[in-house]
C-alpha cells in the first residue's frame, strides 16, 4: 500500500484522536479514539470502515483555510481505494480497473460481442424462451467460470483484508452485527439519525442511504430470483420461461425496478456531491459501475417485456453481456466494497467485544 | 440599492445566530453581519462542544438532575464571586427551556464524549461540536429569510443620544450605510487584536497564543466604548489556559490542550519549577497554568515526563518530543542541561512512597522537603525515554464587555440605548467576572441570544 496516502491519514487520525467532537457521528470514531498510534492496520481497518458520510468533514473545525487542512473522507477514501487494489487478485487488473471507467466500458462492450458470437456460433436447433435463442447448456458453461472465478479472487482479497487488519477468530455474533449494521445502513444515518451530508453541503438528508439500499436490496433480490430459478431447473426439474406468478418473477422483476431506481437516484446524488471529498482519481470508475448495475438491471426488465418480440435475441446478448460483465469485475470495481466493508464491521463488532 | 432591514445583528456565532433567529420568528426582517469568511463563520462557537443546561429530570443527553443552586454554586467556585447574581440566576433557569429550543432549530446532541463523563451530568454535548450547530443555525436562519453577509466588516455605529442613528461597514469592497432600527451586537471580545491585548496586559501578550477565531478584533466593542457605551469586567484581564506551545497563533482550538501536567514536572526556560504541578486534577488547574505561563521569562514552560506516564492523558495533536536522556532531551528542548538534570535529580530525591498513585484521583502521592512541593502524583522521573512539550499561553476571550441589564440592552451613563442590544461573549463580562465555568459561554451566548433577538424584534415592529 502507498505509505504517503497512510502518512496523510495517519497525520489526520491523529488530530482527530485530539478532538474527538465527532464521536457520534459512525463507527470509525470510536475505533479511532481506542488508539493513540496508528499501525498501517488500524488505518486500512478505518478506512474500510468509513462509509465517506462526510458528516465529520463539514463539523470540523480544521479543514481548509485552517492550517492543520483536515479531510478526513478523502484520506480515508484514498487509502481504502489503495487498500482494495493492493489487496485484489491479480493485483494488476485491478489497478486497471478502479481508476478507469473506460476500461470497465470496454469489457462491457467486449462482453456483448462474446453473447452476440456465442448466440450467433451455439443458436440451439430447440429450446423455449430465451434457451431458443442460446441453449442452457451454452449459459452455464459461460457464466459458471464467469461466477465463481470472481468470487476466488474476491476471497483472496478478503483473506489478505483480514490479515492486514489483524483480524481475530469469527464469532457468530459479530457477522449477525456487521449484516445488522449493513442491512440498515446505519453508518449513513448519522448519529442522530438524520442521515448523511452528502448531496448538498452541510444539510443532512437520507437519501444516499436510501438510494443505495434501493440498489442493494434490488441486487439481492434480483440474484435471488436468479438462485430460485437455478433449483427449480435442477432440483424441481421446472425450466424457465416462467410466468409472472412464480418466484423468479416475483423477486427479479421488483429487483430490477429497485436497482434501476436506486441507480439512477445515485448517479444523481454523485454528481451533485463534492468530489473533493472522496478518492477523485475513482470517481469515473465508481461511475462506470453504477452505470453498468444500471445496464444490468435495465436490460434484465427489458428481456422481460420484449421476451416474445423479434428483438428478443439482441436483448439477451446485451443484458447476459452486461452480466457477464459485471461479474467479471467484481473483484476490481466498487462491487468489491460490499465485501470489503462487511470484513470491516465484522472487525469493528471484534474490537468492541474484546475491548 | 442596500434594501432595508428592521434589524442588524453584528457577529455571526451562537449569541447572533439565536438573536437572528428569535428576530425573525417574531417576523422581522433581519441581516446578519459576519466579518469572517464562510468557511469561519461562527465566532468561537466553532470551537465549543457543549452548553451547561439546568435541568429538574433527565432532559435530552443529560442524565440525573442539575439544579438552579447546584449550577449557581459552581459559578460562584470559579468566578470567586464577581458574578451578578441576578443575570447569571436568569441565565441558569432560562438554560433548560434552551435545550429543546435548540432541538427544534436543527442542534443534535450526543452522549458525553469519551474523557468527559464528569460532564455527563451537567452539560449537553453538541453532535459533531459547535461547528453543526452553527451550520444548523445558519440553515434555520436563511430558511426564515434572514440575510448573511460574510466577510463584512462593521466599522462604525453613530450614537445619536439615547439611540443607534446608523451603522456602518464594508462589503465586498464597497461601503454601506444603513439605518435598521434595531441592532443587536454579538460580536466577541477583543482577544485577537494582538496590540490591544499587549496594552492591556503589557508586552509578554506578544508571546500568547489566540486559542479560538482571529475575527474577535473588538471594533465594535472598541467604538462603542468610545462613544460612552456602558463597560463591564476588568479590561486589563482575559481567559487564559496553558496549551501546547507548537500550537498555531490563532484557532487551535480543543486539539492543542495538554493534560499531562499532573503526571510532569514543568520547568521555565531556565529549566527550574515554577509551581506545584499536582495540586489539583487537571481540568480544575488548566487556567492556572495559563498565568503561571504567562508570568515567566519569554511566557513558555516545559513539561517533562518519562515513558511510565506516556499513556495517562488525552493525546495531543502534536507528538512529544522524544529523548533517550534528559541531556537530550534538554538539548532538543532548548533548556540547560545541565540544570534540567539537577532539577529533576533534586526532584527524584524528594519522591517518597508510590505505591498509592492513582492516576484519576488526588492520591497524596506527595514529595518531602521540595520548593515548590508535588502534593498528588509525584513519582520520579526515571524510565526512558523522556518526553516533553513546550507550554505557552492560551487566550480564550478577554473579559472587558458591554454592561447589559435582564433584557440584554446597552446603556449609557444617561440611561438605556433604546435600540442597541449586546449578547454573548461581548456581554459575557456582566455575569463572569473572572473565571470560567465549562459550557457556560454557549449558556449565555444562547439565553442573551434570545433575549436580545425578542426584545429587538418587539422594538422593531
Amino acid at each position: 500500500m502507498q505509505t504517503d496516502l497512510l502518512q496523510e491519514a495517519r497525520r489526520q487520525a491523529e488530530i482527530c484522536n485530539a478532538c474527538r467532537y465527532c464521536e457520534g457521528y459512525c463507527s470509525v470514531f470510536p475505533a479511532l479514539h481506542q488508539e493513540r498510534f496508528f499501525t498501517d492496520a488500524n488505518l486500512t481497518q478505518l478506512a474500510n470502515l468509513c462509509h465517506n458520510c462526510r458528516g465529520c468533514y463539514h463539523a470540523c473545525q480544521y479543514t481548509a483555510p485552517h492550517e492543520f487542512d483536515l479531510n478526513l473522507p478523502k484520506a480515508l477514501a484514498e487509502v481504502r481505494q489503495d487498500s482494495w487494489q493492493s489487496f485484489s487478485w491479480p493485483a494488476p487488473v485491478a489497478e486497471r480497473f478502479q481508476k478507469s471507467g473506460v476500461m470497465i466500458a470496454l469489457v462491457t462492450i467486449l462482453g456483448f460481442a462474446a453473447m452476440f458470437l456465442a448466440l450467433s456460433a451455439f443458436k440451439p436447433s430447440d429450446g423455449a424462451g430465451f434457451y431458443a435463442a442460446l441453449s442452457h447448456a451454452a449459459m452455464v458453461a459461460i457464466f459458471l467460470p464467469a461466477f465463481l472465478v470472481p468470487l476466488f479472487s474476491i476471497a483472496i482479497g478478503l483473506c489478505r483484508y483480514w490479515s492486514a487488519t489483524e483480524g481475530k477468530p469469527i464469532k457468530l455474533a459479530h457477522i449477525l452485527e456487521a449484516f445488522g449494521s449493513a442491512g440498515k445502513m446505519k453508518n449513513l444515518a448519522g448519529g442522530h439519525g438524520d442521515g448523511c451530508n452528502f448531496e448538498d453541503e452541510d444539510r443532512f438528508s437520507h437519501a444516499r442511504r436510501y438510494a443505495h439500499q434501493a440498489v442493494m436490496y434490488g441486487f439481492l433480490l434480483c440474484f435471488a430470483s436468479t438462485s430460485v430459478a437455478t433449483l427449480m431447473h435442477y432440483v424441481f426439474n421446472m425450466p424457465a420461461p416462467y410466468p409472472l406468478l412464480s418466484l423468479p418473477k416475483l423477486l427479479g422483476v421488483p429487483g430490477g425496478i429497485l436497482m434501476v431506481i436506486g441507480t439512477v437516484w445515485l448517479m444523481k446524488l454523485k454528481i451533485a456531491a463534492d468530489k473533493h471529498l472522496g478518492a477523485e482519481r475513482a470517481w469515473t470508475g465508481e461511475m462506470a459501475f453504477i452505470l453498468l448495475l444500471f445496464l444490468v438491471a435495465l436490460t434484465g426488465l427489458l428481456l422481460y417485456l420484449l421476451g416474445n418480440t423479434a428483438a428478443m435475441p439482441a436483448m439477451l446478448a446485451i443484458h447476459l453481456g452486461s452480466v457477464l460483465s459485471f461479474f467479471l469485475l467484481t473483484p476490481y470495481t466498487k462491487m468489491a466494497h460490499g465485501f470489503y466493508r462487511l470484513a470491516a464491521l465484522i472487525r469493528d463488532a471484534q474490537r468492541k467485544d474484546i475491548s | 440599492m442596500t434594501k432595508t432591514y428592521d434589524i442588524a445583528v453584528i457577529g455571526g456565532g451562537n449569541a447572533a445566530l439565536c438573536a437572528a433567529i428569535t428576530a425573525a420568528e417574531q417576523g422581522a426582517h433581519v441581516l446578519i453581519l459576519e466579518t469572517a469568511p464562510k468557511a469561519y463563520r461562527g465566532g468561537n462557537s466553532r470551537h465549543t462542544r457543549n452548553f451547561r443546561c439546568m435541568h429538574g429530570a433527565p432532559l435530552g443527553p443529560l442524565i440525573e438532575s442539575y439544579g438552579e443552586d447546584e449550577y449557581f454554586d459552581d459559578l460562584i467556585k470559579v468566578t470567586g464571586g464577581k458574578t451578578d447574581e441576578h443575570l447569571a440566576r436568569l441565565a441558569i433557569r432560562t438554560s433548560e427551556e434552551c435545550l429543546p429550543w435548540m432541538e427544534e432549530r436543527g442542534v443534535r446532541f450526543q452522549p458525553s464524549l469519551s474523557g468527559t463523563l464528569s460532564l455527563a451530568r451537567t452539560n449537553a454535548f453538541f453532535m459533531g461540536g459547535g461547528k453543526p450547530l452553527v451550520n444548523a443555525y445558519y440553515r434555520t436562519a436563511e430558511k426564515l429569510g434572514v440575510d448573511v453577509h460574510y466577510e463584512a466588516n462593521v466599522t462604525h455605529l453613530e450614537l445619536d443620544g439615547d439611540q443607534i442613528a446608523f451603522v456602518d461597514y464594508t462589503y465586498n469592497g464597497v461601503t454601506h450605510h444603513i439605518e435598521p432600527r434595531a441592532i443587536v451586537v454579538a460580536s466577541g471580545g477583543f482577544q485577537a487584536d494582538t496590540d490591544w491585548l499587549t496594552r492591556a496586559w503589557g508586552p509578554a501578550a506578544d508571546n500568547f497564543l489566540i486559542r479560538g477565531t482571529p475575527y474577535n478584533r473588538g471594533v465594535v466593542l472598541a467604538d462603542l466604548l468610545e462613544q460612552g457605551v456602558n463597560s463591564v469586567g476588568d479590561p486589563t484581564q482575559c481567559h487564559a489556559v496553558a496549551i501546547d506551545g507548537r500550537a498555531p497563533k490563532f484557532d487551535g482550538g480543543i486539539v492543542t490542550r495538554l493534560d499531562c501536567v499532573p503526571f510532569s514536572i514543568v520547568v521555565n526556560k531556565n529549566a527550574e519549577r515554577i509551581y506545584d504541578e499536582g495540586e489539583n486534577v487537571w481540568p480544575k488547574r488548566y487556567a492556572i497554568w495559563g498565568r503561571l505561563v504567562a508570568n515567566q521569562p519569554d511566557q513558555v514552560g516545559y513539561v517533562i515526563i518519562d515513558a511510565k506516564s506516556l499513556n495517562l492523558f488525552m493525546p495531543s495533536v502534536f507528538p512529544p518530543i522524544k529523548a533517550n536522556s534528559l541531556a537530550e532531551l534538554a538539548d532538543k528542548m532548548g533548556l540547560p542541561a545541565a540544570k534540567l538534570q539537577d532539577t529533576v535529580a533534586e526532584f527524584n530525591a524528594a519522591c517518597g512512597d508510590t505505591s498509592a498513585f492513582h492516576p484519576t484521583e488526588l492520591d497524596g502521592v506527595a514529595t518531602s522537603g521540595l520548593t515548590p512541593p508535588k502534593t498528588n502524583w509525584a513519582r520520579p522521573i526515571t524510565e526512558p525515554p523522556f518526553y516533553g512539550y513546550s507550554l505557552k499561553t492560551g487566550v480564550t476571550f478577554t473579559y472587558l464587555g458591554l454592561k447589559v441589564d435582564e433584557n440584554a440592552q446597552c446603556s449609557t451613563a444617561n440611561g438605556p440605548i433604546k435600540n442597541l442590544w449586546a449578547a454573548g461573549e461581548t456581554m459575557a463580562g456582566s455575569i463572569l467576572g473572572q473565571g470560567y465555568l465549562a459550557g457556560f459561554g454557549m449558556t449565555i451566548g444562547t439565553v442573551f441570544g434570545r433575549i436580545a433577538g425578542k426584545e429587538a424584534a418587539a422594538y422593531a415592529n
